[in-house]
């Protein structure tokens, strides 16, 4: 018996969640005295996979089968389970991610799993139970959930788990899974991704800013902070309501979800869906010219005054602090 | 075309999030519900894909009676008919599980459901149901365009957008941008009250896991009000420890 990660790549080139949920089942397996078997799906080099080894994984199995080249959830889904029968895991992790998201459930449902999704911490074990806290109400709230079935299945979300370094060797396998034709039937045809630009829901530092910034014209400020803090920029929603910013950026209780170590929010107001999407930053700094501002009641730093102003002189000062 | 578009009926977005003494249930005392904003833009997509044409949209609940209100708001949107699941929604693979049992028996063309219900969120119901039809499933749907029986669709991944296609039937989970929110007006309000809602009993699912507590997130410490940008880096480096 191993634990099953599945750890997802762009391009041949493990995201910063594939280390976190690989460190994640790592924890676990320690825990219940076992090891830890990645699965990794697509085009990626040996030197690329032995990484895995880095963060605890001492099996790592790679299924590079030319028509499994592209993320197909359904097909994903069935080389995973099969995995998971093969290794006898009972426990399957990976990340909570836009793709994990419509592959979890899938995996859940093929091996009668139960499933926590959303995970933001390790879990705990009592006899067979599995016991993990998780998000629940758009991050209004949290909720433990026990899974009782047998197989189980943890989608931890991302940025909730610093991946922690644990030396293993690993012997890489590789899996040539038939697959079934019903499962192919979708065709990929474009894939867009703005590569200069940190990702959102992974940021470690999020550049936000609202209606207060009059103006999309009024944005290159907002872009040279994030770039000099190496930073994802986000916006309230009636930001990318107007068109400002595009609706990929519009975080809250209907957007997007993140959990930064850092996050800035300037010229945003704080209104209750908003705060649903960011309340789990770990530091979060609130720059508003009003002083009665509700986002100030949950912010850690607060500066009062017309952002136009403070954002230029705030990314000298960091950049100044960076030179150091 | 036959579209089956998945209800859930949430706490409107403003509500205050809290729990009963023991911290086991919601709850809703004082709470207004709404439809889930996404399964709206589903709902309103859908209604926006039949008209003028002879297709249809059924909106099917799983839920106690108390949800009526809500189903009958979805019929003055403009869905044709209606189910409820007689049940309390114990969780997504229920859920699942329930819808996944109803459209085996009618073969629905197009399936819709939100990217994720704003109160237990899994964004599970989409895939679920999916893989228990053995069809294709896509989960965060910006924008979807169908054409003879072939449907193209635009996802959202990390930092940018997927676009694929595939042959109907299909269930997604639709997000904002999929197309705006319908108002009711006055004639779909009044014609709702007699359009069919047809309560269903439900079938029994093995429990695969339960919620054993809800905790609300610990307060923020005071804020500290910074006047100056060194001061606030300064901060940001020594003891937030996040730069
Ligand atoms: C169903 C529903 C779902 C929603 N979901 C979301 C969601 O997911 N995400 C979301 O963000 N919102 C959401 N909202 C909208 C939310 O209620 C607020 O309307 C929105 O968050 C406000 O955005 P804002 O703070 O940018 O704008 P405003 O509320 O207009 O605030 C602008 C702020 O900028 C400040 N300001 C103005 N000028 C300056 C300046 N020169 N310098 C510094 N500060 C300045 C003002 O003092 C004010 O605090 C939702 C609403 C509904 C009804
Ligand atoms: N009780 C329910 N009845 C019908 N549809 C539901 C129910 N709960 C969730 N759904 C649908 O499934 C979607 C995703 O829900 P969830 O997986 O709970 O995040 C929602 O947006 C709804 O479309």
């Amino acid at each position: 018996m191993a634990i099953l990660v599945y750890v997802e790549n762009i391009e041949g080139k493990f995201k910063k969640s594939a280390f976190e949920v690989v460190s994640y089942a790592k924890a676990i397996a320690n825990e219940q005295s076992t090891s830890v078997t990645a699965l990794s799906i697509g085009n990626v080099a040996d030197d690329e996979l032995n990484k895995l080894a880095g963060f605890g994984a001492s099996k790592i199995v790679k299924v590079d089968q030319e028509q499994l080249k592209q993320f197909i959830n359904k097909a994903y889904a069935s080389v995973i389970a099969a995995a998971a029968n093969s290794e006898q895991a009972n426990i399957i992790v990976l990340s909570n991610s836009f793709s994990g998201k419509g592959l979890a459930p899938r995996v859940a449902a093929k091996l009668e799993a139960g499933l926590a999704d959303g995970a933001i911490e390790l879990p705990t074990f009592s006899g067979s139970d599995l016991q993990v806290k998780k998000t629940a109400f758009s991050n209004k709230a949290f909720a433990t959930e026990i899974i009782t079935a047998d197989k189980k299945v943890i989608a931890v979300n991302p940025n909730s788990h610093e991946p922690v370094r644990s030396e293993e060797t690993a012997a890489i396998e590789t899996l040539s899974p038939s697959v079934d034709a019903g499962d192919l039937n979708i065709v990929i045809k474009d894939i867009v991704r703005a590569t200069d630009k940190v990702s959102l829901p992974e940021a470690e530092i999020v550049v936000s800013a609202g209606r207060g910034m009059k103006g999309p014209e009024n944005w290159a400020i907002i872009e040279e902070l994030a770039a000099a803090l190496g930073a994802a920029t986000a916006c309230s929603k009636p930001v990318s309501d107007a068109g400002w910013r595009p609706h990929s950026e519009h975080v809250g209780q209907t957007g997007i979800v993140v959990s930064p170590n850092l996050y800035i929010a300037i010229g945003i107001s704080g209104a209750i869906q908003h705060l649903a999407g960011v309340s789990s930053s770990k530091t979060i700094v609130v720059i508003n010219k009003d002083p009665e501002a509700p986002f100030f009641k949950v912010a850690d730093y607060g500066m009062v005054g017309d952002a136009l102003e403070i954002v230029p002189k705030l990314t000298a000062a960091v950049q100044a602090h960076k030179a150091n | 075309m036959r579209i089956l578009v998945c209800i859930s009926h949430v706490p409107d977005t403003t509500s205050k999030i809290t729990f009963n003494s023991d911290h086991t249930e919601f709850n809703q005392s004082g709470v207004q519900f709404i439809i889930n904003p996404y399964d709206e833009i589903a709902l309103s997509r859908a209604v926006e894909l039949v008209e003028g044409t002879d297709g249809t949209v059924t909106v099917i609940n799983v839920g106690d009676a108390s949800t009526e209100p809500t189903i009958r708001k979805a019929l003055a949107v403009g869905a044709t008919d209606a189910v409820r699941i007689d049940a309390a929604p114990r969780d997504a693979w229920f859920v699942a599980k329930q819808i996944a049992h109803y459209a085996t028996e009618q073969s629905y063309d197009l399936i819709l459901t939100g990217r994720e219900s704003i109160d237990y969120n899994g964004s599970q119901v989409a895939a679920l149901v999916g893989e228990l039809l053995h069809i294709p499933s896509v989960s965060i749907v910006k924008k979807f365009d169908i054409q003879d029986r072939e449907i193209t669709i635009e996802r959202e991944i990390e930092g940018g957008k997927e676009v694929l296609s595939t042959q109907l039937p299909v269930i997604l989970g639709t997000a904002e941008g999929v197309t705006e929110p319908k108002i009711p007006n006055m004639r779909g309000i009044m014609s709702a009250r007699t359009k069919p809602l047809q309560v269903l009993p439900a079938v029994d699912v093995p429990t695969l896991s339960t919620i054993s507590k809800y905790e609300s997130p610990a307060p923020r410490g005071q804020v500290a009000m910074v006047d100056d940008v060194e001061q606030l880096v300064n901060l940001l480096h020594t003891k937030a420890k996040v730069l």
